[in-house]
């Protein structure tokens, strides 16, 4: 066999013995999903389901591009707001509604994209923070969000006009449909050519740029996708909780889904899944505490930067040499 | 007297305190443009070492007994030395990595200090009193000027004066700005290097401190001071120029009034006018005002 087959041969093995993993991994996560609210508050699940979404999506873009936004929460704030608002006043099913908050979450990354990519590494971060900020001040004085109320949903309506997804299980069921299909979608795009080419540019940009990829076309691509994501889970923590408020646009939010991400495992597929789970019930947990939840989640953050960069999943995957 | 259909009043008092936003967005800048030139960093803790500024000279005050003038050169110094404690003991195991790390590890510290103030002395600002020696103001005519803020717009230049003297004509600031562009060369001509990014890590926490403790007399002390001004100064940064001084002082002075002047014209859009004025100038030159390389 020459050198070259034998990379092929061991490639391809690789991917079958990855898929075989990715299957039983994605089992598991079904299995979880179906047992889960035998155990817990659907309405909690949902808002894990939510922030697992929020952090996967972060993840397409800071794990497997290399690019870091430190603004996401203005996606996810979007796509809360668009869902609340559209379904209040126009009426919109809650998939509808979902859909909108796509298309306005992928329109403002896409004005975001254009205007931070002229920067890079830590630059990117301080661009998105700021636009960010901006979209918390016009949200913060624009009158349909009502402010530090917030807009409170007068319910979750019909899944296509017939299915009511009143009831909490009802809507778990809804939110896990969705969030798996995203997830789905997610795992397709990393494992694609182009998921190749954004991996390809965070290992190397210069090479990729001389091998003629327009990588900041790819980059682009990557964080408008990253931001219609973010507004679908926003609006699926907009359905699950009946409410949009000014916390989903607050850069803390932003804060929260790198920690989440960080925590789970960077540039893992699962990891930010386990990182929302984690950090979620830990907030949770932890809420009786009051304010020293966030000097708490300084401090995991903290740690996680100092003595566990590849977090839970990445740790766990190093430990087993698998790719997860 | 009437300007462009507004009272002249109106007008300067405004551009008055944009000026003195600006002298803080200036002095921010300047220690955030400092630690980035030579750490590489970006220091989300600057908005928290402000904090801690104004609330270490308000703490000397209560505690202590020492007033203004002692806590304009205490705190920063206080500041300092744990902001050098800092960069020893947890900031100066990234340099290796990428500077996203840096970053978080600076935005999980500040949320870290932040909470802890927070706990401690509530959410309520704590008003701090204006000294005796700056009481008053002066009569301009047609409006008062109050002493102690034409004080923090002297001091603050004073301050960015004297930090670009130090790092473009002293012989340490050479040294300062030789390790920014090769650090092994330096630290093989026998310089100390990873002293010097402790000192210019605390150099950079002392004039936020500074700042911090101009600015307790002008708004009242509390623990999120700092957060709302840092994200307005990482924009201030970006629109001067990553890594130039100068830039980062003109930058700030100049947004401080911008905001100011935006205030009078339009008051609904002034809190969003500097990160307009941030996307505009990324869309026109990229690298900033006065920015140089990539």
């Amino acid at each position: 066999m020459t050198e070259q087959n034998m990379l092929a041969a061991n490639t391809a093995g690789v991917a079958i013995h990855g898929r075989r993993n990715y299957l039983i991994a994605i089992g598991i996560m079904v299995v979880a999903l179906i047992a889960a609210p035998f155990f817990l508050y659907p309405v909690f699940l949902m808002k894990v389901l939510a922030f697992a979404l929020f952090a996967c999506g972060f993840n397409l873009l800071f794990g497997y591009t290399g690019i870091m936004s430190f603004g996401h929460a203005a996606f996810f704030g979007t796509g809360s707001y668009v869902v609340a608002w559209t379904m209040n006043r126009w009426g919109l099913t809650p998939e509808v509604a979902l859909l909108a908050a796509l298309a306005g979450g992928a329109l403002i990354g896409l004005v975001f994209g254009v205007i931070a990519i002229r920067r890079q590494g830590l630059y990117f971060a301080m661009v998105t923070l700021a636009l960010a900020q901006l979209l918390y001040f016009v949200f913060l004085q624009a009158p349909f969000t009502e402010g530090e109320n917030g807009i409170h949903m007068k319910g979750r309506g019909s899944v296509f006009g017939v299915i009511s997804i009143e009831s909490d299980l009802a809507a778990y069921c809804f939110v896990s449909v969705v969030f798996l299909l995203c997830f789905m979608l997610i795992v397709r795009t990393v494992h694609s050519p182009f998921g190749q080419v954004l991996k390809a540019t965070r290992d190397n940009e210069a090479r990729v740029l001389s091998l003629g990829y327009q990588v900041n076309r790819y980059k682009l691509i990557a964080f408008v996708l990253s931001s219609a994501l973010a507004a679908v889970a926003g609006g699926l923590k907009a359905v699950a909780l009946g409410l949009a408020t000014l916390h989903d646009v607050h850069f803390a939010t932003s804060g929260d889904v790198v920690l989440m991400t960080l925590l789970g495992g960077l540039g893992t597929l699962f990891g930010p899944v386990i990182g929302a789970v984690v950090a979620t019930s830990m907030w949770e947990f932890l809420s009786r505490f009051g304010s020293w939840v966030t000097f708490l989640q300084g401090l995991i953050l903290v740690l996680c930067v100092v003595l566990f960069r590849r977090g839970i999943v990445g740790e766990l995957a190093a430990r087993l040499h698998i790719k997860l | 007297m009437i300007i462009f259909g507004m009272p002249l009043a109106l007008v300067v008092s405004q551009l008055l305190l944009g000026m003195i936003n600006g002298a803080f967005y200036a002095t921010l800048s300047l220690g955030l443009a400092v630690i980035f030139g030579t750490l590489g960093i970006i220091n989300f803790v600057h908005g928290a070492l402000f904090m801690m500024g104004a609330y270490v000279s308000w703490m000397l005050l209560q505690w202590v007994g020492l007033g203004y003038w002692p806590a304009l050169i205490l705190s920063p110094l206080i500041v300092g030395l744990l902001a050098a404690l800092l960069e020893k003991v947890v900031i100066s195991r990234l340099y290796k990595l990428d500077h996203v790390y840096a970053f978080l590890l600076t935005f999980g510290v500040a949320m870290m200090i932040e909470a802890l103030f927070r706990n401690i002395f509530g959410s309520a600002g704590r008003p701090y009193a204006v000294p005796d020696l700056l009481r008053g103001g002066v009569d301009l005519d047609f409006m008062i000027l109050p002493l102690y803020r034409l004080w923090v717009v002297v001091a603050s230049l004073v301050l960015c004066v004297a930090t670009w003297y130090a790092i473009e004509k002293t012989s340490l600031g050479a040294k300062l700005r030789a390790a920014t562009e090769n650090a092994a060369i330096v630290q093989a001509l026998g310089v100390n290097v990873p002293r010097l990014m402790t000192l210019t890590y605390a150099g950079g926490a002392a004039l936020a401190a500074f700042a911090g403790v101009l600015a307790a007399p002008i708004y009242s002390v509390s623990a999120h001071m700092g957060t709302d001004v840092v994200i307005v100064v990482f924009a201030v940064v970006v629109i001067g120029g990553m890594g130039s001084i100068k830039g980062s002082v003109i930058a700030g002075f100049a947004l401080g009034v911008i905001e100011g002047l935006t205030r009078v014209v339009y008051p609904e859009s002034s809190s969003t006018v500097i990160f307009l004025v941030m996307a505009i100038v990324l869309l026109i030159r990229p690298r900033g005002l006065f920015g140089r390389g990539a």
